[in-house]
């Protein structure tokens, strides 16, 4: 039994060092266990449990046979199993041996001593066969068995000797026994002998039946194939062998979805179609030639198994040579993974690109926030220091008011323009920032787009000191009145034409103005193209088809609010139309938007192209000689462009270097209808002003040539003589273009002041003709210039004359005489003290009491007074003119009506109703009423005559007059006071 | 400087007049006063224009003092507000700044219709549109100053024959 457990250990021992190579395995056996399998005895049901589905396997047994014969690794395996084998039969063939060994040696003990016991007993019959004496055994002294010593052990040890007894070793009777007792020996030695012969044969024919080596391996090998199996029964695995031709000689797959003779025998290619078939086809290659091991991961889109990525494990086999004849490969499925992976990594990108795009906003927040704050500042600042600054400036100017030498002033004149540089500057970086925050209001006037462009061109044309031809355009079908923000608008025209002229030495500035279809801003950027097109397009008369056209225009370019405009679109046509012919229709038209496009443009030095592009930045010049050359901020444009884009615009520029260039904004404007037709004109009942503007909004061409520059230079004080020409140019401007300053937006202020203008017109020229008037200021002005023209060269007489003219201008057709005065007064000075006295002769000196509460107006009219040689009594409300006039008798009252106290109305109804009753009884009521000292009762001198009191009033509505007539005042001075006024009035009731 | 300094700073006078009439700020009556002054009264114009600004800013005052007020009771003494302005209107075309004129027409217009919104706009432009004139003006008398004194300086005699 020993023995048995002994060599059982050993096959234990042998199998564990053997089973590691029973795979395939290319590391030595030394590195360990790397395939441990349970003892076949033990457990072997738990592979009974599982059931193995074996058809997976598809394997070329064919191929087996000759991997195993030719791969090295197949026959070392082969060898290994067999060395194990021939071991394991040695080693029982040992064992057997011992064993027999054993036994036999055991016998040969046996059968020695046998022949010893015989040959004992030999010579005990001879001796006591000498005796002679016949021993009956059946004596009683013989009784053998009643003496024979008692055995100690039972059992036959082979080493055990008997032991003899002394005493009775001579005795007959002690050697029978003892003959019986070897017998007995011997027997036992025979049986056991037999019973280990039978033994060995067991032994050995138990060896024959168990010692077949392939049934043994093969058993081994299933174990281990279930073993596989189990594993991978559920994975996703798949594993094959291919040949040198990339041939499928071998593969497991759990999901087989071919057949053995689908695959066997095949490739890849064969096999699949889809992408990533080759790659692994190629991958698979890629190793048999190199002929070391790699992974890859492999995305196959096949229709056989769809999209799926698999890690693909390729290893060589090489044969015995050391080439390689094949490779086994293994694949997982690692879709999942794959995708899980593919997702990570897009997440983490996509976190990335957030953080990525979190810094870089708050980095923009950042700057946002700093800019702001710069800006802010900037305005805060230019705020701040506009204050210090002007104080510095008019500190400056004070001072250059004082004593100086030449070269203090010089100094001091650097110092003042450099400061109204600087406060220009701050003016425009507020302004900038202004519409930059937004805080920047536009207004919504109506204005007269023609008398915009003409002012500005005037203005312009003003302070020209180069030889340039300033012209505007405005195409006939650009609204006479439009509604927009015309400050801001003048601003941007002013701003652009300075700036043509800036750089422009010699040829045309001009200003285009004309009607474009609602634009899409894209497309304006180059629209230079098509802009004499539609220039010419929208130019031609306003015949009702190109109407319709030009509707059909807009139709196709709605604004926002489309639905609304379609339905409106009708209405101003049609009264524009009928604005052209004949005035009585009406319409109830709300507004509409028109959109007006504006070029400026020029004949200057122009823009490089690549200086368009920082053109509207802010401080940026074209060049820093530009800067130099021309001076200037940089910031004109860039305000120009926010607040035309403020304004719902847009600004462009285009420009050729060396020929010029055109700066073209477009914006809307609404339109309102109502104020073209008659209703208006009634409201203003001044036909003479209503035809003027009808002669500047039918007007659409300006030009202002360089006329008087020949005379610059010829004639020494002729500077002054042009300045006059060009303000004069500036009167006559206001003059015709006063209506333009109304407030649209509400009626009733635009009629207020277009009655001030009527009014004054009224009193300022009561003679005047219609028609003359109506003769536009063109036809003034050009007299006039050639009056100026003509006397030029005297410098002197040229004052004298274009100041003539000046007042001719607002006073067409006054007496030669008045028209001498005015003359005179225009000339400052002596002049006017000697017309002065003049005047004084002329009159005798009457009492006047101006009732007037304005001290300005006090001094102005006091001052007046003087200079036409009279001194006036002053008070200053109602009440005190009443009581003036209690007190003394006067000539004539100039009263004021709007007064605290008591108003002009009151205490003329008060004086009158004096005059009229003799008694001051209403006055001293209403004086006593206000709580105010009562009059003396001692009378003045009874007034002969019925006083006569003018009124002066601001209140220029005709109700106004009215109620001044009402109330007993004779005439009406609508303010402000002017030497014609006064005179007029000192005529009528002084004479 | 010599005669040229005067000759320059009058042509930058009538420059800057001339500018402000183009841009309507100023109106003939300007000219009336200017003609008002005289060797008797030399800072007539100046005297007359500093009461003027002087009154105005009172005026001014009192009219958003009187507006706020309307905002805050939503009641406005409409017709306080119209006398204010009546006196400005007087003394702005005594003086003849014209658009502060019409500013001032537009701002009773609105105060006649009670139109709280329209009086508020006035007002702002009134303001700014003060602000300009006075800004101008002042302007233009430094010049004047400034041609007064170099005329003086240099040839007290020739002054007049400029």
């Amino acid at each position: 039994m020993m023995v048995c457990e002994k060599e059982s250990e050993c096959i234990e021992d042998m199998e564990v060092e053997i089973l590691p190579s029973m795979w395939p395995e290319d590391i030595g056996s030394e590195v360990g266990k790397q395939f441990n399998i349970e003892k076949p005895g033990r457990d072997q049901d738990m592979l009974e449990d599982v059931t193995i589905i074996e058809e997976p396997t598809i394997a070329d047994f064919k191929r087996l046979m000759e991997l195993t014969n030719f791969t090295e690794k197949g026959s070392s395996q082969l060898a290994y199993l067999m060395k194990h084998w021939e071991y394991k039969q040695a080693n029982a063939v040992r064992l057997l041996r011992e064993e027999l060994d054993n036994l036999s040696k055991q016998r040969q003990d046996v059968e020695l001593r046998k022949m010893e016991i015989l040959e004992e007993h030999r010579f005990e019959e001879e001796r006591y066969g000498g005796d002679k004496r016949p021993v009956s055994i059946l004596e009683d002294v013989y009784d053998i068995w009643q003496d024979v010593p008692r055995r100690k052990n039972k059992v036959v040890v082979q080493n055990k000797r008997i032991e003899i007894d002394a005493a009775e070793y001579d005795t007959v009777k002690y050697w029978k026994q003892r003959a019986l007792h070897s017998e007995k020996l011997l027997e036992a030695s025979i049986q056991r002998e037999q019973i280990l012969q039978e033994k060995l044969q067991e032994r050995i024919n138990n060896i024959e039946r168990q010692s077949s080596p392939v049934e043994e391996l093969s058993q081994i090998l299933k174990r281990a194939d279930n073993f596989l199996h189990f594993i991978l029964q559920n994975a996703p695995v798949v594993i094959g062998h291919q040949d040198k031709e990339l041939r499928y000689r071998f593969i497991y797959n759990h999901f087989p979805s071919l057949q053995e003779e689908d695959i066997i025998g095949k490739t890849d290619v064969e096999i699949f179609t889809g992408s990533g078939v080759k790659e692994s086809q190629e991958f698979k290659r890629e190793v048999l030639e190199k002929g070391l091991p790699a992974k890859r991961e492999i995305t196959f889109e096949t229709e056989l198994f769809g999209s799926k990525t698999f890690l693909i494990y390729v290893e060589p086999v090489f044969s015995k040579a050391g080439e390689t004849i094949g490779i086994n490969y293994m694949g997982m499925d690692v879709t999942d993974q794959v995708r899980k992976r593919e997702r990570m990594a897009k997440i983490r990108e996509e976190i990335a690109v957030q953080k990525a795009k979190e810094t870089e906003l708050n980095k923009t927040i950042h700057i946002t926030e700093e800019t702001m704050r710069a800006k802010q500042m900037l305005a805060t600042m230019s705020h701040e220091i506009r204050s210090p600054l002007s104080g510095v400036v008019s500190m400056a100017e004070v001072l250059s008011t004082t004593r100086l030498d030449g070269e203090q002033r010089q100094l001091l004149d650097v110092m003042l323009s450099s400061g109204d540089l600087v406060l220009q500057l701050i003016n425009d970086i507020l302004d900038l920032s202004k519409v930059e925050s937004g805080v920047m209001k536009l207004e919504a006037t109506k204005f007269r787009p023609r008398e915009v462009v003409k002012h500005v061109l005037q203005t312009a044309a003003a302070s020209l000191q180069k030889i340039l031809t300033l012209e505007g355009h405005v195409s006939d079908d650009v609204p006479i009145e439009v509604i927009g923000d015309v400050l801001r608008i003048r601003q941007i025209l002013t701003n652009l034409i300075s700036n043509a002229i800036k750089f422009t030495h010699e040829g045309k500035v001009g200003i285009n103005l004309y009607v474009v279809s609602e634009p899409s801003f894209a497309k304006h950027s180059s629209v230079s193209g098509t802009q004499a097109n539609e220039d010419r397009y929208l130019s031609t008369p306003q015949s009702s088809s190109d109407r319709n056209l030009l509707d059909g225009q807009r139709h196709d370019h709605p604004p926002s609010q489309n639905h609304a405009f379609h339905g409106e679109c009708r209405s101003p046509v049609k009264s524009e139309c009928s604005a052209n012919g004949d005035t009585e229709e009406h319409h109830h038209s709300t507004e509409t938007t028109v959109w007006i496009r504006c070029d400026v443009y020029d004949t200057g030095i122009g823009i490089p192209e690549n200086a368009i592009s920082t053109l509207f930045k802010r401080y940026m010049q074209v060049g820093a000689d530009h800067a130099r050359k021309y001076g200037g901020t940089g910031l004109g444009l860039a305000i120009c462009k926010q607040l035309v884009e403020l304004m719902g615009g847009h600004l462009t520029v285009s420009s050729k270097e060396h020929h010029g260039s055109t700066f073209t904004f477009i914006l809307p404007y609404k339109v309102s209808i109502i104020e073209e037709n008659s209703d208006d004109t009634d409201e203003l009942s001044d036909m003479e002003n209503d035809e003027g503007a009808c002669d500047d909004t039918t007007e659409s061409f300006f030009q202002f040539q360089p006329r008087t520059l020949g005379s610059l230079f010829t004639s020494n004080g002729s500077c002054r003589t042009q300045k006059l020409l060009t303000h004069k140019i500036g009167y006559t401007s206001s003059n015709t273009s006063e209506c333009s300053f109304s407030f649209p937006s509400h009626d009733i202020i635009s009629k207020g002041t277009c009655s001030v203008q009527d009014s004054s017109l009224v009193v300022d020229a009561p003679e005047i003709s219609e028609s003359s008037a109506s003769s536009s200021g063109q036809s003034r002005e050009t007299n006039i210039e050639n009056v100026v023209s003509r006397d030029k060269y005297c410098q002197d007489k040229g004052i004298a004359d274009s100041s003539r003219h000046m007042a001719a201008a607002s006073e067409m057709d006054m007496a030669t005489k008045s028209s001498e005065l005015q003359q005179k007064f225009m000339v400052q000075g002596n002049v006017t003290s000697i017309f002065a006295s003049e005047l004084t002769k002329s009159t005798s000196k009457p009492k006047i009491l101006l009732v007037e509460d304005s001290k300005i107006n006090v001094m102005v009219t006091q001052s007046m007074m003087k200079q036409l040689g009279h001194s006036i009594d002053v008070v200053n409300n109602g009440a005190e003119a009443v009581r003036a006039v209690h007190n003394c008798s006067y000539d004539l009252v100039l009263m004021d009506v709007c007064m605290p106290i008591m108003n002009g109305l009151q205490a003329t109804k008060l004086i009158r109703s004096f005059e009229e009753t003799r008694n001051w009884d209403a006055a001293r009521k209403a004086l006593m009423e206000l709580n105010l000292p009562e009059l003396d009762y001692e009378c003045s001198g009874p007034s002969k005559k019925r006083i006569p009191i003018v009124a002066m009033t601001a209140n220029a509505l005709s109700e106004s007059a009215e109620e001044c007539f009402a109330n007993g005042m004779d005439s009406f001075v609508s303010k402000p006071v002017t030497f014609q006024k006064l005179k007029e009035c000192l005529e009528q009731y002084l004479s | 400087m010599l005669g040229l300094g005067s000759d320059l700073l009058w042509a930058d006078m009538n420059r800057l007049l001339r500018l402000l009439f183009h841009e309507g700020v100023l109106d003939e009556q300007f000219l009336q006063l200017q003609q008002l002054q005289d060797e008797t009264s030399p800072n007539f114009v100046s005297q007359v224009i500093n009461m003027y600004f002087h009154e105005s800013e009172k005026l001014l005052n009192n009219l958003r003092s009187l507006l706020i007020q309307a905002h805050d009771d939503d009641f406005a003494d409409y017709n306080k507000m119209a006398i204010h302005l009546n006196q400005f209107i007087g003394s702005s075309s005594s003086i003849g700044a014209k658009r502060l004129t019409s500013l001032c027409l537009a701002f009773r217009a609105a105060t006649h219709h009670t139109n709280r919104p329209g009086c508020l706009r006035a007002l702002e432009m009134l303001e700014h549109e003060y602000c300009y004139l006075k800004n101008k003006l002042h302007e233009l008398f430094h010049i004047e100053q400034q041609r007064a004194l170099v005329a003086a300086a240099r040839y007290p005699l020739h002054d007049n024959n400029q």
